[in-house]
């Protein structure tokens, strides 16, 4: 009688190798250098591929198991969600705002990090690296996905959500998230996997990601809390494979140290710059806040980020000089970029308003230093003036910094009633940025953002006005014709909350859902 | 606090290319249909969060962009009616800078992309905040 001998089944590990390994073949028409053409560019040296190693150890066929079973409950959820008006429990209409600035100015880039990171894939000769930058790859195009969902719920009820893809290609403050990931794109597979596996998604991913998924908690928003459970596990597989990335590299060769520290300078500036956007979102777009900016950015990158920084200094990394002045910025850049937001509010596909007393008094209590000396007064007097029926809309385009794209609204470290200017020259041609930060970059690289699409600039140039637009008729109205370009659907998208139609119509749902009358 | 302009420093190609890598500038001046770029900004008043752009003729006289642009751009202040053009100071990149408000851009030697700061003494703002 035959025996029915049991298959020994792999050990998680062998799976891993048989999986991830020799899977690749030497080329014999065609030269290595050939097939892998990005491989060496940059100056980055390895020599041993094969030292790479995956701490998740996760495997092609477990990875579509989890994340099936993960979406699975995501979309039970969004469902739950849109079938129970769940979008009228949220704490207050003003909220819906943060949604919009997430679905316009981040799911977006998700999907070019799914790009990205498909690339990457592609350009590295090692296959260790390969498969984790197929299956980063995969994840973002699904975070993309499940983001553009579970906001389109959003899109039947209220203004603002209809045309994100649209919009990331023209609007004037989603050329910087743009910015930033086309400047990453653009590099070698080594800079990009600094610039977003290590700097984007190590070192500062929870000053994005745990701001807006609280704040989604904080501000009954279940559709987004549940997607933000959802990316979490992929998060931490980022996490673990920019850090992999960044000791892979500083391993292989010594000279790959200097190349890693300049990027590492360039792309921690460059984050931080984008994140400007998500310090106002905290610090006055949540009806109910979950912690100030300045306290987000004291445990989530002075505490975590100096611990990693004291962990890299083993192989000769420092902290990033330009990060010294942010222990100062941190008192300041919510609130400089709300104000820009509430005095650009007519051309900016979100509500913009004015804290009322009790926000005053929450913000003081968070920046005794400089809220009542600094801000205060402005925002008062411009709330005093919008309520005698004089709300301060700027009307003319403002100054915007070369490189990280943000209007010149950052003050000099030491200094902040002073703004400050840097400038620039290359071949024959101004450039002026906000920020030592952003003036070391450029300089570094100016042939790079000599290029830059500047929304003012393009604007001024006559590219931002629809197709057959005549700017010489009498009577040309460049704003009104450059929000038809953006796809703004004029006085409903933009301008104050107070007046606003999300405003009426959250109030009458309300009020239909929780009164008889 | 004055800021002064970097350097002049030689810059070589820096950017790590696999084909050369020379681009024109998005923003050259002949791209403005005869116009130029001016920004300007207002010292001790970050009630506008960043300086202006203007984008003007070369031939536009500085007592227009005193007397229409600006008025424009900056009215909404009340410190606006209180300033003086008389008293005013300019910077422009940073260092002490004079005009003749009888001439134009040109004239004064302003060039594309140039940037001009202007202090009002006396001026400090909303309540002194430099609002």
């Amino acid at each position: 009688m035959d025996m029915n001998v049991k298959k020994k089944k792999l050990g998680l590990k062998e799976k891993y190798a048989h999986m991830t390994r020799g899977l690749d073949w030497e080329t014999s028409y065609q030269p290595m250098d050939k097939v892998f053409p990005q491989a060496k560019f940059e100056g980055i040296k390895i020599h041993d591929w094969d030292k790479w190693e995956d701490p998740f150890r996760l495997t092609m066929d477990a990875y579509w198991k989890y994340q099936a079973e993960k979406e699975r409950k995501l979309y039970a959820v969004l469902d739950a969600f849109a079938q129970n008006n769940g979008h009228l429990g949220i704490t207050d209409a003003r909220y819906l705002n943060a949604v919009k600035l997430f679905l316009t100015g981040i799911s977006p880039l998700e999907y070019v990090a799914h790009r990205g990171f498909a690339a990457a894939g592609r350009n590295f000769p090692g296959v260790g690296p390969r498969v984790a930058c197929l299956m980063q790859s995969v994840d973002e195009i699904r975070h993309a996905q499940t983001q553009i969902h579970a906001i389109s719920n959003y899109n039947k009820h209220y203004d603002g959500f209809h045309d994100f893809k649209h919009m990331l290609e023209r609007v004037w403050y989603l050329s910087v998230p743009k910015s930033f990931f086309d400047d990453a794109f653009s590099a070698g597979p080594f800079e990009w996997m600094i610039a977003i596996g290590f700097s984007f998604e190590y070192v500062l991913t929870n000053l994005l990601f745990v701001p807006f998924m609280s704040g989604a908690a904080y501000n009954g928003d279940m559709a987004t809390v549940t997607f933000g459970f959802s990316a979490q596990s992929d998060e931490a597989r980022h996490m673990t494979l920019g850090l992999e990335c960044i000791k892979f590299m500083l391993e292989q060769d010594p000279d790959n140290l200097p190349i890693v520290q300049k990027w590492i300078d360039k792309w921690a500036w460059r984050g931080i710059r984008v994140l400007s956007l998500v310090g106002m979102m905290m610090d006055y777009m949540l009806p109910k806040r979950v912690m100030s900016w300045k306290e987000a950015w004291e445990i989530y990158f002075e505490q975590n980020g100096g611990a990693l920084f004291a962990d890299l200094a083993r192989y000769g990394i420092k902290v990033p000089e330009c990060l010294t002045q942010c222990s100062e910025d941190k008192e300041h850049i919510s609130h400089q970029a709300w104000a820009t937001f509430y005095q650009y509010g007519g051309a900016a596909a979100f509500h913009t308003w004015m804290p009322n007393d009790e926000e005053m008094d929450w913000l003081s209590a968070k920046y005794p230093n400089t809220f009542d000396k600094y801000y205060r007064a402005r925002f008062t007097y411009w709330r005093d003036e919008a309520e005698k029926g004089n709300r301060f809309y700027s009307n003319t385009l403002p100054m915007l910094c070369q490189v990280c794209q943000i209007p010149m609204i950052f003050t000099e470290p030491g200094d902040p009633t002073t703004l400050c200017y840097r400038e620039s020259e290359y071949e024959g041609e101004k450039y002026h940025t906000c920020s030592d930060g952003c003036q070391h970059i450029f300089d570094n690289e100016p042939e790079k953002y000599a290029q830059a699409w500047l929304p003012v600039h393009q604007i001024y140039q006559g590219n931002c006005f629809p197709e057959g637009t005549d700017p010489t008729v009498e009577g040309f109205d460049p704003l009104a014709a450059v929000l038809d370009w953006y796809h703004f659907n004029n006085g409903h998208d933009n301008l104050d909350f107070e007046g606003s139609r999300d405003q009426a119509n959250f109030a009458a749902w309300r009020g239909m859902a929780t009164k008889n009358t | 606090m004055t800021v002064a302009p970097t350097d002049k420093k030689e810059t070589n190609m820096a950017v790590q290319a696999l084909k050369e890598y020379k681009f024109p500038p998005a923003d050259a001046q002949e791209k403005f249909h005869g116009a130029q770029l001016l920004y300007v900004g207002w010292d001790d008043h970050l009630m506008f969060c960043a300086p202006f752009a203007y984008c003007l003729p070369p031939n536009t006289p500085f007592s227009e962009l005193c007397q229409k642009f600006m008025p424009h751009s900056f009215g909404y202040h009340p410190d606006w009616k209180s300033v003086d053009f008389s008293k005013v100071t300019w910077l422009k990149s940073g260092q002490p800078w004079q005009p003749d408000m009888s001439k134009t851009l040109a004239e004064l030697g302003l060039k594309h992309k140039d940037m001009l700061r202007f202090q009002t003494p006396g001026l400090k703002g909303i309540d002194g905040s430099c609002s």
